[in-house]
């Protein structure tokens, strides 16, 4: 073997014949620990409200509720990671099993204790004075409705069946347990857009599929859930052999191509570049995105338009925290700003100025005044260290909303009472966009986040988006090669700022209303928590994050699919949060710069221990070169 | 010849002329208050404001009194910030949530003493009960939160803890809010000996025992850091890690303890703003946690004198800020802007002297 060949990866260096673990090998102490944590969690879930408050939403009509699913996932997820165990390069595995499950089942059987625990202090104690969901409803859910008996003893065994079920995982191949995820997030899928497919089928008029698909209660009915069930496993079987031929496919086409294509794409116009598959894709999902409106009803489409201001805001926060590397925590201020200044210039009911501006004209002035705002707030900041910078942009993003809500300015923007009577857009005679037409709000919506993923698009890869990635990776290396990093590091700011000016305005003109309230500092951590979840520094992937969370958990002010969570929604986006930076920094969609950049360390050690494999290789097939001589 | 030229771009002339406005509406909002206050007929006195009226001395000493002890309580917070930040070089974004947890526990011991009948009759010792309480709730808050959200961040660039730190931040206070639901916790009342005004300068008694909890406190700190083997380990820390690891220094143990204590110190600010608000909502944390870093940054990050000194600057500034400047610079309703008002000497300090009034202190990555 040569030093310049394939190195061996983690799965290629597992010897031929791994050992199998005996069922009570277990590393005990992990266990426990892992146990302890899933009580504590399950507790917390309990003693939250969730388990009573998502009862009333079924997911699956007689057999699961969200309240049920709250409390069920948790052990799945740790039984999951206790049976995870770490492959190190070039050390001997064992091979997946029923130890995996086993270990699972222990974790499970162990944390579930905990509600145990809990059922017998609800029935003993009382401590509702503190802790509000103490009560006699949880209860009732706790021991579904039975006997204090069934609750102790069966959660435990629930616990052990689920637990073990996330442990076993490991013991299916890669394929089954993707299968499996699959299958389960589907029908949650399904569930949990039972609003949506609705409203889709009565645009199509085939409302019997919903009917059928949907019991009276809302929920997935029984076998409706075993259909999708089995189509989704269908569907993911078939994928998987489709992969398989065309991946087969393009092995052998990309040996031939190497001689022939060359480099000969560089002279091509920009949009040929774009591969034709891709293209087609492209144009189909645009098509898709212009006629769908049409079908949806209103709960829908005002659902996409609040995902789509969040989109357009995630954008322009984007281009500041994921390109140009700037923790701006005041990203707020931005939208305020085009926010207020429309329903200041446009809104008969304003207090200073009586004059009304046609929209488009007010919209120029808040794209006017929000680059202002971003080089009055961006000048200041840009010398600072990062995380003054953070703080620094909260706190301006906290003085202007004061300021809006003072006495001392009501005079313009009406303190408290906010700005009202906010007419809608005349879109040049040919139509209006009002509020209480969601459909319409959701086009003008979408033509403005065309125009900000094409700008952002183009500024990424333009001269200014280059530089602002080079300031990204290490500041004092791009000044030092020559970008001007202040006035790349201002102009990041001024584009986010007009990004972020537009989702205002189209909020005035959407809603008739603007308060101060509307501009809290966690709009700004909601953006911030969309853009780090999608994948900083990635328009595919900012989208994603935003048509997720939002779509399904909701903006601050906005109910999304799963009204249930509207009390939980900021609890979850602080956890995800953590969770992403722990595990995920690069978000669901990575840019693949950006996962470089925070992985260097990781990557290093990787490159140093495959040269040490190779290395011991080399060494050994030298020996063994000397021990085979005669 | 010289090696480093350094030009001044626009964006400099933009923070000079920045600077100089800053000061210049300081200084004339101060000078016409004291032109009032010398004589309200003046011109110079009724040049922003016809309206405005001075201060007069006793309301001037009240109001100092409430900003300092305001200002202890911010300091007591910073010095969680100041401490954190010296040995891990992050700002620990939760830590105003730390502060609230502890004000949150306090209300609800004193409330169940209350109900036992203790709080009136055994005041001091409640009191001290509570205390103790809280700093263990808020010490194992702070020590959970190290271990769970940036251990495994050790290392990696600075700003992926500070936004896990706002995480964390969010999460903590809704976790208050799930659990113990959206409404207000009350402290009980408090002792009529405690609340009625005495003494020569005649301070609200709770204003006085919040000055000694703090002085208290930040005695106890000074000693922690200054006098035993533990604060020494922690100042090797803080001024290189890698090489008090060498000489022996368990690294991890000392950034523990480090939150700990820092969240001790949270745990009595909580009980502070009890007694100061009686009571407490799971908000509560956000803004002091802010203006407790203001107050850090002020003083200097990393040293703690300084966090002290910029949380009674802080204090001070807010109470007396919008009646002393605003208000004769023809301000209506100045009061609402006190938040502002906190920012911005955040905001000014950074501009004109980023490293704060008494110089901070850095670990060694930061100075170079």
């Amino acid at each position: 073997m040569t030093v310049t060949g394939e190195f061996p990866t983690a799965q290629s260096a597992l010897p031929a014949a791994a050992r199998r673990r005996r069922l009570l090998d277990q590393d005990w102490q992990k266990l426990v620990r892992a146990g302890a944590i899933l009580a504590f969690g399950q507790v917390f879930i309990a003693l939250s409200g969730m388990p009573v408050t998502f009862d009333r939403r079924l997911l699956i009509d007689p057999i699961l509720s969200l309240g049920y699913l709250s409390l069920l996932w948790l052990p799945l997820v740790v039984g999951y990671w206790v049976g995870r165990e770490q492959v190190l390069e070039g050390m001997t595995a064992y091979a997946r099993g029923g130890r995996d499950a086993m270990a699972g089942a222990v974790a499970g059987l162990l944390g579930n204790a905990g509600l145990t625990l809990l059922v017998v202090g609800i029935t003993h104690f009382d401590i509702r004075d503190p802790l509000v969901n103490w009560s006699p409803q949880l209860l009732e859910i706790l021991e579904f409705g039975e006997s204090v008996w069934l609750g102790a003893l069966i959660w435990p065994v629930i616990g052990a069946g689920t637990g073990a079920l996330g442990g076993g995982m490991h013991w299916a191949s890669s394929r089954i347990s993707r299968t499996t995820v699959i299958v389960l997030l589907s029908v949650f899928g399904t569930a949990v857009l039972e609003s949506v497919i609705t409203d889709l089928t009565q645009g199509f008029h085939i409302e019997a599929v919903s009917d059928w698909l949907y019991g009276p209660k809302r929920g997935l009915t029984y076998p409706a859930a075993i259909v999708v069930a089995v189509a989704a496993a269908g569907v993911m079987t078939g994928l998987a052999a489709f992969r398989d031929s065309s991946a087969r496919a393009a092995e052998a086409a990309r040996g031939e191509r190497a001689t022939t294509v060359g480099g000969s794409g560089a002279t091509r116009p920009r949009w040929r570049r774009i591969p034709t598959r891709r293209l087609v894709n492209l144009v189909l999902a645009v098509a898709a995105i212009v006629v769908l409106p049409l079908f949806l009803g209103r709960l829908t489409n005002e659902l996409l338009a609040n995902v789509g201001l969040f989109i357009l805001l995630a954008l322009g926060l984007n281009i500041i925290v994921g390109l140009a590397g700037i923790l701006d925590l005041g990203y707020v201020a931005f939208f305020a700003v085009g926010g207020y200044s429309v329903a200041v210039l446009t809104s008969p009911g304003s207090p200073r100025f009586d004059a009304e501006i046609p929209w488009f004209g007010a919209l120029f002035v808040a794209m006017l005044l929000a680059g202002l705002a971003g080089l009055f707030i961006g000048a200041p900041v840009i010398r600072m260290r990062g995380d003054y910078l953070a703080i620094v942009t909260l706190g301006f993003g906290e003085i202007i909303r004061v300021l809006l809500l003072s006495d001392w300015l009501s005079g313009t923007f009406n303190g408290a009472q906010g700005i009202t009577n906010i007419p809608g857009v005349e879109v040049f005679g040919l139509a209006t966009v009002r509020g209480f037409e969601p459909r319409s709000v959701l086009y003008l919506v979408l033509v403005f986040c065309a125009i900000a993923v094409y700008v952002s698009w183009r500024l990424e890869n333009s001269r200014i988006g280059r530089a602002w990635m080079a300031i990204r990776e290490d500041e004092s290396v791009a000044e030092a090669m020559g970008v001007d990093t202040v006035s790349a590091k201002l102009m990041a700011f001024v584009t986010g700022a007009v990004l972020g000016s537009f989702s205002g305005a189209i909020l005035s003109a959407k809603v008739g209303s603007i308060f101060p309230h509307s501009f809290a500092i966690i709009v700004s951590i909601v953006i911030l928590v969309v853009v780090i979840f999608g994948g900083m520094g990635n328009i595919a992937g900012v989208i994603a994050g935003a048509v997720v969370l939002i779509g399904v958990l909701g903006g601050p002010n906005q109910p999304g699919l799963l009204q249930e969570f509207a009390e939980y929604k900021i609890l979850i986006y602080g956890a995800l949060l953590v969770w992403m930076m722990l595990q995920r920094s690069e978000g669901l969609i990575p840019s693949a710069r950006r996962a470089r950049e925070l992985h260097v360390d990781e990557m290093n050690q990787d490159a140093w221990l495959r040269a040490q494999v190779v290395a011991d290789d080399v060494a050994n097939e030298g020996g063994n070169r000397e021990k085979g001589r005669p | 010849m010289q090696l480093t030229t350094k030009q001044r771009t626009r964006v400099d002339w933009f923070l000079t002329f920045l600077r100089v406005v800053a000061l210049a509406l300081i200084g004339a909002g101060l000078l016409a208050f004291i032109a009032q206050a010398i004589n309200s007929e003046n011109p110079f006195a009724q040049w922003a404001n016809p309206d405005a009226i001075s201060l007069t001395g006793k309301q001037f000493r009240d109001l100092v009194i409430a900003g300092l002890a305001q200002g202890a309580m911010y300091g007591l917070i910073a010095l969680g910030y100041s401490m954190v930040y010296g040995v891990l070089g992050f700002i620990n974004f939760a830590h105003g949530e730390v502060f609230m947890i502890g004000a949150v526990t306090g209300a609800i011991t004193s409330s169940k003493l209350a109900e036992a009948g203790h709080w009136e009759s055994n005041f001091v010792l409640c009191l001290l009960l509570v205390v103790i309480l809280s700093m263990a709730v808020c010490t194992i808050t702070a020590v959970i939160m190290e271990r769970v959200a940036y251990r495994p961040l050790r290392g990696k660039p600075r700003l992926i803890p500070l936004i896990t730190s706002i995480g964390v931040s969010f999460f903590l206070q809704n976790f208050i809010l799930v659990l113990l639901g959206p409404g207000t916790k009350s402290y009980p009342k408090m002792p009529d000996w405690l609340t009625e005004k005495r003494t020569f300068l005649e301070i609200q008694g709770t204003r006085m025992l919040v000055l000694v909890v703090a002085a208290m406190a930040m005695a106890g700190l000074w000693y922690l850091v200054e006098r035993t083997k533990t604060g020494k380990a922690m100042r090797a820390v803080a001024e290189d890690a890698e090489i008090a690891s060498l000489m022996g220094i368990d690294v991890n143990r000392i950034i523990v303890k480090t939150f700990a204590v820092g969240g001790a110190m949270a745990g009595v600010a909580g009980i502070l703003w009890g007694l100061l608000f009686n009571s407490v909502l799971h908000t509560a944390g956000f803004l002091p946690g802010i203006k407790a870093f203001s107050a850090a940054v002020v003083g200097g990050i990393g040293n703690l004198g300084g966090s002290m000194a910029g949380g009674l600057t802080i204090g001070v500034a807010e109470s007396l800020g919008p009646l002393m400047i605003l208000e004769p610079l023809g301000v209506s309703g100045p009061s609402q802007l006190r938040d502002a008002v906190a920012f911005a000497v955040l905001i000014i300090v950074l501009l004109v002297r980023p490293s704060g009034i008494f110089g901070e202190r850095l670990p060694s990555e930061e100075r170079t």
